[in-house]
């Protein structure tokens, strides 16, 4: 039976009057790759703090990783991955460096961080640069190399916030490679883009405008539904309907 | 005369090379747009251009005045929204356009109507501090400062990154209703399908242009054959295509995968070489290359 990674019922977060997410529900199911998909301001980063344990709810349920979004927000942030386009890597340390901080702020131990770095940077193939100062290492594989420190702890789930933002093409199209890697080890995968040929590749697709999720289906139902050829004419007219209503 | 002519152009960072050998003449009142990645060296050329940084060798010309010499004189000329918010989040909306105005030797009225579709949703808004601001607004508020001295040519360095597929719609409107103003307008941008709304580009990787000209002709420069497939097992097949020509033919796009084929390759062949991997294909059909199918295709060769 497929398990649920994420479970939300009526989740509701308000800042004074302003209601930034307003009863949200939804479950991301284990292995899957799910897009979170809205305009900017729709409310996804007030959602994916609360999905971290980073900000607790006004009202409704949440679980991540089987952890309650309440009592057990350290136990959330243990189980879960995390990387933006923004914050990944830090730039004054070395690759290596890096993974060890990493790896030793999720806990494991020594001889784990030196066996799985090991083994990600072999996959990688950067093996010879792991002294390289990440400032001095191309953008595109810096956020390569973000994503497999984000996962080095083997979380049950990874969050990416626009993990791909400004990446060239090729890259962009390796980092998904990633992704789908991941799916493999049984890693679930929470993602935001912009680009949306990358919300195709998402198995299953939510729409948030003005703090609610107005659609959830899969890329090609919510094509059908909206009698659409592609993803972006799709956001553009779900997004347009929450312009008009607000 | 052109806007600007950049000749042979270099600047390094310690031993990064931002700026490699660029030469390029940019048009009076063109839409030009400069297209590539993170690092590509877009904000080092633009900053070249605005004069805010010294070419190690090469020139920078515009509207014929040296970026050297005559800084004085083009910089008057200038309108610059850089990629990062750079106005003043404790002065209110209307104290930074105030600001700008002043600074530039003019008012806020003289070319109000420059501003007028731009500023106008941020009027309820004006004495707000610009801190306070959403990004869209804020956005809104940059692009009004950057023009209220009525400059003739406008640098926007990535203007739409992070800002999601409506309001990059609305953004590239709000452009091209400046076009015609007599404004030359340079706009860099990582996203490949904004390459389309302007007159022409400049591919950019690793500090050198690719391949300049407008989006029709760099179409036309593509080599080679263009099969859109789709298939429920895209994943395997990209696999099976790549492995059997020994290279990466083909891409994802969305649903759908790009295969990259010889020119002589007719679609007899295609369908041929498709069959022996037993794997269903919904559709085939040759498509034009779209300025994605060309970075790929340039930046891999």
């Amino acid at each position: 039976m497929e398990k649920d990674i994420i479970r939300v019922r009526n989740l509701t977060k308000k800042f004074g009057d302003f209601v930034a997410n307003d009863q949200l529900t939804f479950e991301v199911k284990k292995g899957e790759i799910f897009g979170f998909l809205g305009a900017n301001g729709a409310g996804k980063t007030t959602a994916i703090r609360m999905l971290c344990g980073l900000s607790k709810p006004t009202s409704g349920e949440m679980e991540v990783a089987g952890f309650d979004a309440y009592t057990q927000t350290e136990s959330i942030k243990k189980n879960i991955g995390y990387m933006s386009q923004k914050f990944s890597l830090y730039d004054d340390l070395t690759i290596w460096e890096n993974i060890r901080f990493f790896g030793g702020i999720y806990g494991l131990s020594r001889s784990a961080i030196r066996d799985r770095s090991k083994e990600m940077l072999t996959r990688l193939g950067i093996v010879n640069l792991s002294n390289r100062l990440i400032r001095d290492i191309p953008p595109g594989w810096k956020q390569k190399i973000a994503f497999s420190v984000a996962i080095l702890h083997k979380p049950q789930i990874v969050f990416l916030d626009e993990p791909t933002g400004g990446v060239d093409p090729v890259t962009r199209r390796q980092f998904w490679d990633l992704i789908y890697e991941a799916i493999d080890q049984g890693i679930t995968v929470f993602v935001t883009t912009h680009y949306m040929d990358e919300a195709e590749y998402c198995h299953r697709l939510s729409m948030m405008v003005n703090g609610r999720i107005v659609a959830l289906d899969s890329p090609e139902a919510l094509k059908q539904r909206f009698g659409s050829i592609s993803m972006n004419d799709v956001f553009v007219q779900l997004a347009r309907t929450g312009e008009k209503s607000s | 005369m052109n806007a600007i002519s950049i000749h042979n152009l270099h600047k390094s960072f310690a031993s990064n090379r931002a700026v490699d050998q660029v030469s390029l003449n940019i048009d009076r009142g063109e839409l030009f747009g400069l297209i590539g990645p993170d690092g590509a060296g877009k904000t080092s050329l633009m900053r070249l251009i605005a004069s805010l940084l010294l070419p190690d060798s090469g020139s920078v010309h515009v509207f014929g005045f040296d970026t050297r010499r005559d800084y004085r004189s083009i910089r008057k000329q200038l309108g610059y929204m850089p990629g990062r918010f750079s106005l003043y989040p404790d002065l209110t909306v209307e104290e930074n356009l105030h600001f700008w105005a002043t600074v530039f030797g003019t008012t806020i009225d003289r070319h109000y109507h420059l501003i007028e579709q731009i500023y106008k949703p941020l009027e309820p808004f004006k004495k707000r501090k610009a801190g306070q601001l959403s990004g869209g607004m804020k956005q809104k508020l940059a692009l009004s400062c950057a023009l209220i001295h009525s400059p003739s040519l406008l640098l926007l360095d990535e203007p739409t990154t992070g800002v999601d597929a409506v309001s990059r719609m609305e953004f590239w409107d709000m452009l091209q209703g400046l076009k015609g103003k007599d404004m030359t307008l340079l706009v860099s941008t990582p996203y490949m399908d904004e390459a389309d709304l302007c007159d022409r580009i400049a591919l950019m990787q690793q500090g050198k242009i690719l391949s300049a000209g407008n989006p029709h002709h760099l179409r036309t420069q593509f080599i080679g054959r263009l099969w859109e497939v789709k298939t429920p097992q895209i994943h395997p097949l990209k696999q099976r295509l790549n492995a059997h020509f020994g290279r990466e033919v083909a891409h994802l796009f969305g649903q759908c995968l790009h295969w990259t084929s010889q020119a002589d390759m007719s679609i007899d062949k295609v369908e041929q070489v498709l069959e022996q991997f037993h794997i269903p294909i919904d559709s085939l059909r040759e498509i034009e290359p779209g300025i994605e199918d060309c970075f790929i295709q340039i930046a891999r060769s």
